[in-house]
């Protein structure tokens, strides 16, 4: 029985790691109706980027989130302004296109400079620490990282309706022109969301990176979790997401428990479940 | 008589393969409040799009305190100083009343149009102001859309269609608040179905018909019949 | 006096289905003149042509972007191999059943992820695929995760003699790259098709003139999924050899096939062929650098999608008015003297 539970417990706090994959993710697609088919692999950059920095200084990863976020937001608002800008409107093509593109390419990139080994994220005597309650063992670094997950996304949920930032991000959103009308440059704005979206998944990357190994052809299958976690939890609802993520990552952890083949199965069809039953997710947002 | 705030000089507007106005020229001087006036599809809104840069034209073609702004994006536009009130409102709705308000400020320009401003001149507004812009009434809504526009203290405010869909109790009120906004030296254009309301409130008045200029000339000298010949396009 | 004629064929169009059928004729005689290696190539082109046609009658016409078309490719290919292993059918019948079977299995999948709207679609798309994948590599008869391989009892069912079994595989691709090509053009042609190309340019407005949108789209869906797993049967038959991950692999099923139709040209009947042949063009030379192909690949979709949306057939197409498969009406204006 406390096997059933502890698996429960691992899931809910693996839901956290999946959470942070779909955070940037949703807040894309909120703020511009993008869905970036490279976000996967953007969370793997942001992890190699970690590999490198680490090595490099000789810091820890979690010191080494100080270069990687700015880096990440910095990629991100270059990469919005440079080429995502140009691809939006009405036909949804060329987005879709386009970042299958970028997703090959910075797959490939990253198979040139860093090769198709496994690496990890040595985060020192932190990845082995864990904390027992009631015959519970619970690992501390998962435990970081679900309060990491909960961190972020009440951040992001504070600068959308808290902050003038967030007030554009919702302005744009909701009217293009007459968001330009009130002096916002909806290019900058959209190079802004981006900014914040990679900077979630800069911290997305490096926890990854730190719990498990990683190599450059597992961007697709991170982009998945995501997905799932955003459509399981419901479009346009953050903590949603957060729900949803749990839900992923409870239903692999029981299902490996079940059988070990089952893991990412058992999340798979989870999601399709809900597709089945509550299409629009089970926390919809509430319209005013 | 000092140059003109806003000079059009052979404005030509198109959409796609279809072209909307045709080679308007105009010149609005500080302090003057213009009527637009013309039936619909003569180009009005086309107009108003054209000078607040959600359309592109040639950069000279419309100049404003002497820069060429015809080419410059909406956003630019607005930090130069123009604003406009869209037609049909156009509040954000994910945003609240205060939030449409501040949103309103973000260009941040210096003058007398503050929240407490738009809630002195709107008083109704002060009351709903943490409520989302969609709960309000029609009224209360182009109100918000006013204090929006004028959040960013501009030279020169455009109001487009201003009591279009408005009950007449409302569009009376809002009428009596105009002289409030460009009172104090704003320079206004309204776009107006209403030809009494508009000329009512306006020093001058241009009516379009079909994208070209039909008739202008100060509200005095002007005759109904002169308007209706103009509006319509039948011969006097 | 003038009178006006509504044609759909061209002087170029109908030069151009004289070409084809001598080609056609050409091509069939390959296996007499065609080294091995080079028969191989051939058949493997006309398979991604296939692909690619496919691929683009939903991304292109239907508006259905999936990239998740390798979850049909693997199962025909898996089906390909249970269907013979334990069934005892032939290969050919195991294909063809494949092809049923995989419409069937279809229609609730797409009662699913129909569900989803635009991007989300294509995601939804890659998760079945992925599911297909995994649940295969469950599957401990057809070797799980690492594969299995194609008895030889059953390949040498096939035909008798290596060159007699190769020419056989080489004339299924090209029979298949024919009979996929000329269902989609008389599908386009057809009122169905029609109603596609309505629902591309405005789906509102196709909505308004009656036509039943979810069931066009449905039936786009089904029939090409039953010849994607046809094609997936024939590439595995080419192959001999089967696991998960090459069976459902996103790169070869899915990435190549949407870069031939990017840079072709998408939503042309001409784009698949143009860009199948300068997609192998391009790998032919430049496989040797792997990644780096790869990385360009990706960057010449990328600067065509936003360049040249309608691909390199679009430009031409624009630069001589040409079309070779007439599927548009043209008004010719002939001024007759008196």
């Amino acid at each position: 029985m406390i096997e059933w539970v502890n698996a429960v417990v691992q899931g809910v706090l693996l839901g956290g790691l999946y959470a942070l994959f779909a955070a940037g993710l949703s807040l894309i697609f909120g703020v511009m109706r993008l869905v970036n088919i490279a976000h996967g692999d953007l969370i793997i950059l942001a992890a190699y980027l970690g590999l490198s920095t680490t090595v490099m200084l000789g810091i820890h990863p979690f010191v080494a989130l100080l270069i990687v976020m700015p880096a990440m937001a910095g990629i991100g608002y270059i990469l919005q302004r440079g080429l995502l800008n140009q691809t939006l409107g009405p036909d949804i093509l060329p987005p879709l296109l386009v970042t299958f593109g970028l997703s090959v390419i910075l797959q490939n990139a990253l198979l040139e400079g860093y090769t198709a080994d496994p690496q990890k994220l040595n985060a020192g005597a932190i990845e082995t620490a864990s904390l027992s309650a009631g015959g519970l063992t619970i690992g501390v670094l998962p435990l970081l990282t679900f309060a990491m997950a909960i961190a972020v996304i009440a951040t992001l949920q504070w600068v959308f309706y808290a902050t003038a930032l967030g007030r554009g991000f919702r302005a744009v959103s909701d009217n293009q022109d007459i968001a330009q009308l009130m002096g916002l440059n909806k290019a900058h704005v959209f190079g802004l969301a981006m900014a914040l979206a990679l900077a979630v998944t800069a911290i997305a990357g490096i926890l990854l990176g730190v719990r498990t190994s990683f190599d450059p052809a597992i961007g697709g299958g991170r982009l998945i979790f995501g997905f799932e976690a955003v459509i399981i939890g419901g479009l346009g609802n953050i903590w949603g997401t957060l729900a949803g993520g749990v839900i992923l990552g409870v239903a692999q952890t029981v299902g490996a428990k079940i059988d070990p083949g089952w893991q990412v199965l058992a999340g798979h069809v989870a999601f399709l479940i809900v597709l089945a039953v509550r299409p629009n997710g089970l926390f919809p947002r509430v319209e005013h | 008589m000092s140059d003109p705030v806003l000079t059009l000089s052979g404005l030509d507007a198109h959409y796609g393969d279809f072209q909307a106005l045709y080679g308007i020229d105009m010149d609005v001087h500080a302090g003057e409040v213009i009527a637009i006036i013309g039936a619909n599809g003569a180009g009005k809104t086309t107009l108003m799009r054209s000078i607040s840069g959600l359309l592109g034209n040639g950069a000279a073609q419309v100049r404003f305190k002497g820069q060429p702004i015809g080419a410059l994006r909406a956003d630019q536009v607005a930090y130069a100083g123009i604003a406009l009130v869209p037609e049909g409102r156009q509040l954000f709705p994910s945003l609240s009343v205060e939030e449409n308000l501040k949103l309103g400020g973000t260009v941040g320009r210096a003058g007398p149009w503050g929240l407490d401003a738009v809630y002195d001149l709107f008083p109704v507004l002060a009351e709903r102001r943490a409520q989302p812009s969609t709960s309000l009434s029609g009224g209360q809504q182009q109100m918000v859309a006013i204090g929006r526009a004028l959040m960013s203290n501009p030279d020169l405010i455009l109001f487009d269609e201003i009591s279009l869909g408005l009950a007449p109790v409302i569009i009376k009120s809002i009428y009596d608040a105009l002289p409030g906004i460009v009172g104090d030296g704003m320079t206004a254009m309204i776009v107006e179905q209403d030809i009494t309301k508009a000329l009512a409130v306006s020093s001058r008045v241009y009516c379009l018909q079909e994208g070209r200029v039909s008739l202008t000339g100060r509200v005095e000298d002007i005759t109904r019949d002169q308007i209706t010949a103009a509006y319509f396009g039948v011969a006097p | 006096m003038s009178t006006a004629t509504v044609t759909r064929a061209t002087r170029a169009s109908r030069i151009a289905m004289i070409i084809a059928a001598l080609a056609l004729i050409v091509l069939a005689l390959a296996p007499w003149w065609a080294g091995r290696a080079d028969l191989r190539l051939m058949g493997e082109i006309f398979l991604y042509l296939s692909l690619a046609c496919l691929w683009n009658l939903m991304a292109g016409y239907a508006g259905l972007v999936s990239v998740g078309q390798q979850a049909f490719v693997g199962f025909g290919g898996y089906m390909l191999f249970a269907l013979t292993i334990f069934g005892g059918l032939h290969p050919i019948a195991a294909i063809l059943l494949a092809g049923v079977l995989a419409a069937a299995l279809s229609v609730p999948v797409a009662a699913l992820i129909f569900r989803l709207k635009g991007a989300y679609f294509a995601i939804g798309t890659w998760v079945v695929a992925e599911v297909f994948r995994l649940t295969f590599a469950q599957i401990s008869a057809l070797g799980g995760g690492s594969g299995t391989s194609l008895p030889v009892g059953i390949v040498k069912s096939l035909a008798d003699g290596r060159s007699a079994r190769e020419a056989l595989s080489y004339w299924l691709a090209l029979g298949a790259a024919v009979t996929v090509m000329a269902c989609v053009y008389l599908f386009l042609r057809s009122r169905r098709g029609l109603a596609l190309t309505a629902i591309r340019d405005s789906e509102t407005a196709a909505a308004g003139l009656g036509i039943d949108i979810w069931r066009t789209k449905l039936e786009v869906y089904v029939v090409t999924s039953a010849f994607t797993a046809v094609i997936g049967g024939l590439l595995f038959l080419q192959k001999l050899r089967i696991s998960p991950d090459a069976a459902f692999s996103v790169n070869d099923w899915t990435a190549f096939v949407i870069f031939i139709v990017v840079i072709g040209g998408i939503g042309t009947l001409e784009g698949p062929i143009i860009g199948t042949l300068l997609f192998f063009l391009l790998r032919e030379t430049l496989a040797d650098f792997g990644t780096i192909y790869l990385m360009v690949l990706g960057a010449v979709a990328i600067v065509i999608m936003l360049k040249a949306p309608k691909g390199v057939w679009g430009l031409v197409r624009d630069r001589y008015d040409l079309e070779l498969f007439p599927l548009s009406y043209r008004v010719n204006t002939q001024n007759k003297g008196n």
